[in-house]
């Protein structure tokens, strides 16, 4: 059978982007959660402070996301442009490698209310 | 919602008197209640809530700009203004750095929402490196007066 035109040369790319992703889960492990603002008064600043000191515990790297709004979840000046007011969905992502560890502490906090009345 | 909607402009301080945080949150809602966006009685209850919400949680964000603020049963309609300090004041910030910019905001308790909106507002404009290098830079009340209508002019997004 003839090969396709091209096809050895996709096949390549194609090894090449798996282990281009196996060495990207090692050293840039992305996670990804969506949470709610529970909490009445919403994300404002105290939360915010909340957020950003526990983001900066971690080093891997923590955006989040509102729509097509990305901010820096280190940035508490750029958490506040969420403004995220109750029930607001947003997605956490977290890049590194403890990405884990980091998205599930910062979605258990936004998840609790930060401990605010919901 | 625009910054001249919650910025008092016959309010705002260019050159703060108090060197301490507790001195300057005091001052700064004075000036508010002596132009007439509080009553008299007000200002220590306001003052209070203001020192023990610092307390619980700087408002000092960095980058030499704080922003204390507190939703208060006083306040029938939000109101704020922008005082600046020469000598630095300590603020207790993320950063540690003293604060240079301070911009005080006040809201009734039952608008949350309304709150966000004009935080949002004001950290779209405090995010920028020339908005802040020009507050704190400003010398006098016509030039942050100016500064304000500026930004509020800019395209929102």
């Amino acid at each position: 059978m003839k090969p396709r035109p091209g096809s050895h040369i996709s096949a390549a790319a194609g090894r090449w982007k798996v282990l281009q992703d196996t060495v990207e889960q090692q050293t840039n492990k992305e996670v990804l959660r969506q949470v709610v603002i529970r909490n009445r008064q919403g994300l404002h600043a105290r939360p915010v402070m909340q957020f950003v000191d526990l983001a900066n515990r971690f080093p891997c790297e923590v955006q989040v996301r509102k729509g097509k709004l990305q901010v820096d979840g280190k940035s508490p000046m750029e958490m506040m442009l969420l403004e995220a007011t109750q029930g607001t969905v947003l997605q956490l992502v977290a890049v590194g490698d403890d990405a884990d560890q980091a998205a599930t502490a910062l979605a258990k906090l936004v998840e609790s209310g930060f401990g605010e009345e919901m | 919602m625009k910054l001249s909607d919650f910025i008092a402009e016959d309010s705002i301080l260019v050159d703060l008197t108090a060197t301490d945080r507790n001195g300057v949150l005091r001052e700064i809602v004075q000036s508010l209640a002596d132009h007439g966006h509080l009553n008299q009685d007000d200002v220590e209850p306001i003052v209070r809530s203001l020192i023990h919400r610092e307390n619980q949680g700087s408002t000092g964000f960095g980058k030499g700009v704080a922003v204390p603020h507190v939703k208060h049963e006083r306040c029938k309609g939000m109101v704020g203004t922008i005082a600046r300090s020469s000598r630095g004041v300590d603020f207790a910030a993320l950063d540690r750095a003293p604060v240079y910019t301070i911009v005080l905001l006040l809201s009734p308790q039952d608008e949350p929402d309304k709150h966000l909106e004009a935080m949002e507002n004001l950290f779209r404009h405090l995010q920028k490196d020339t908005f802040r290098k020009f507050l704190r830079q400003s010398t006098t009340v016509e030039e942050i007066v100016d500064l304000i209508r500026e930004a509020d002019e800019t395209p929102a997004r």
